[in-house]
């Protein structure tokens, strides 16, 4: 009993390990195809378009909300030790460090992810991916490389744009709403704040926008069967790009911690 | 038939060579293809037959060097694929033409761009020459005009095989490859799909077509050298008159079957 237990744990294991394997295989492939000839720019702006352009709604919308809720969540609090002046470092460290980038990753992944899954699923059961490669079209550079450069750089721009609109919602929350000043609510933004936090979250964002993007294209690329294989597919690629971006989220934030140590500077 | 004949007694030219074949795709536990020796000759319009599941797709996979063999030699215009890299292989693959059992279009560009596609990708041709080429295989396979600027689901299943026929011949491929081209087809669609396979090739000396079938009465009407696989192997291959004489039971009751069902 106990031997079959850790037999299935080791299979588990070596299966979690020759998968992890593939996809970072793949998104090697991946990386290399968009840099190798010929340079695919108009397709590299198409999912431009997709990827960031189509998600300026959604993100704006969410940022703005976030904003609102986690700001009246902080003034409650924050109203009971006399400490209201500062919701507004609290709500933009949260924002800028956390809540920005985690919040953007999972909403494009689900977003933009799913459907690159499911493109790329679609083309893989339609014979679609087998014509481009018996044209002697590398599909690596074609479908796969603009997918996750475009994603790579349209996370940070999406997640600048969360950080934006959700410090906006805190703003009509405290100033608007509440009725505090708003100098004091800006002073102490530049007081606590630091451009490094800003540009540690949007460092996150660009992960989080490698991980989705391989994650789903390589879900998509592999999709086996018709309808219910793209399904399977899509939902898996979602699934498991959210999760990571979760647990991946705790990791980095120990790592910048680290770096910050070993260079010497206060985190 | 009597050249062909010739250049198999003659051991000429053969478009692809298959020797040897094995593949499996559970690291060796089991195999899918068992040794399997396979001579097509350049020039011919070649069926490959079989019941389902005798590794009749997952050849022409390995002639498209889609599929790497688990042992064995595949020769395809005097070039050993295995020999050739990932890369080497995108490049190769330029002298292949293949029309795909669902015809495999793009379905985001129109007849015409899918037609274009191939010649934007390989070719150094300006717009305005790409596209009166394109027109021109699409008119060769007889498609009207007026579907030119159509997206694939507007268009008939015929018309698909037509414009994934078209987008096969842009480049002037030397191997065109037919997937189960009548798969699916009504019986007056699968004769015309016949037909445009039979004019395809006599307009193009030289070229060699292969394709993958389960229609034997079409597979005997229009090819000129048949190979029969069972369970990884091929059981017979020869002219289709060597079908008709053969003493293997298995060939006997599959053509008397699939002539009786036609």
């Amino acid at each position: 009993m106990i031997q079959s237990v850790f037999k299935f744990i080791q299979n588990k294991l070596i299966q979690t390990v020759e998968a992890l394997g593939e996809v970072i295989l793949f998104s090697g492939k991946g990386l290399q195809g968009f840099f190798a000839k010929p340079f695919r720019g108009l397709e590299l702006v198409r999912q431009f378009e997709f990827v960031g352009n189509q998600s300026f709604f959604i993100i704006a919308l969410t940022g703005l909300f976030t904003g609102l809720a986690l700001a009246f969540q902080v003034y409650m609090g924050f109203k009971v030790v006399n400490a209201t002046n500062l919701i507004g470092p609290v709500v933009a460290l949260g924002i800028s460090r956390e809540l920005g980038p985690v919040l953007t990753g999972l909403i494009i992944a689900a977003r933009a992810g799913g459907a690159m899954a499911a493109r790329i699923g679609t083309m893989r059961v339609n014979e679609q991916i087998d014509a481009l490669d018996v044209m002697g079209i590398d599909t690596y550079n074609y479908l796969i490389g603009p997918r996750i450069i475009a994603s790579i750089i349209s996370t940070p721009l999406l997640t600048a744009l969360f950080d934006f609109f959700a410090m906006a919602g805190a703003w009509i929350l405290v100033v608007q709403i509440v009725g505090l000043d708003s100098a004091i609510f800006w002073d102490r933004i530049d007081q606590i704040v630091q451009v490094k936090y800003i540009f540690e979250g949007l460092f996150k964002a660009a992960i989080f926008g490698f991980v989705f993007s391989v994650i789903c294209t390589y879900r998509g690329y592999h999709t086996k069967g018709g309808a219910q294989g793209v399904g399977e597919a899509t939902n898996k690629g979602v699934v498991s790009s959210m999760v990571t971006i979760i647990v991946l989220d705790y990791f980095l934030m120990n790592l910048i911690r680290m770096y910050y140590h070993l260079i010497g500077v206060s985190s | 038939m009597t050249d062909l004949r010739t250049q198999l007694e003659n051991k000429e030219v053969f478009a692809t060579e298959l020797t040897d074949i094995w593949k499996s795709f559970d690291g060796g536990n089991s195999f899918v293809i068992k040794g399997l020796d396979l001579k097509i000759p350049k020039g011919s319009l070649t069926a490959i037959i079989g019941f389902s599941g005798t590794g009749k797709s997952v050849i022409l996979k390995h002639i498209l060097g889609l599929h790497r063999p688990t042992k064995g030699s595949i020769k395809v215009l005097d070039h050993e694929l295995g020999k050739m890299t990932d890369q080497e292989l995108v490049v190769f693959r330029r002298k292949f033409g293949v029309l795909f059992q669902s015809a495999a279009l793009f379905d985001d560009m129109t007849v015409l761009e899918n037609v274009c596609f191939p010649l934007i990708e390989h070719t150094p041709l300006k717009q305005e020459k790409i596209i009166e080429v394109a027109q021109e295989k699409l008119m060769q396979v007889g498609l009207a005009a007026a579907h030119f600027n159509k997206l694939p689901s507007e268009i008939s299943g015929g018309m698909q095989k037509r414009t994934g026929l078209a987008r096969a011949l842009a480049l002037d491929p030397e191997i065109i490859f037919y997937d189960e081209p009548t798969t699916g087809l009504d019986p007056i669609l699968t004769e015309m799909v016949d037909d445009l396979i039979v004019e395809t090739h006599k307009s193009r000396p030289g070229t060699t077509s292969i394709m993958i079938s389960h229609d034997l009465a079409a597979a005997f009407k229009i090819a000129d050298f048949v190979a029969m696989l069972d369970a990884g192997q091929v059981l017979l291959s020869g002219p289709p008159e060597v079908f008709f004489n053969t003493d293997i039971d298995l060939v006997k009751r599959f053509v008397n079957k699939g002539m009786k069902l036609q």
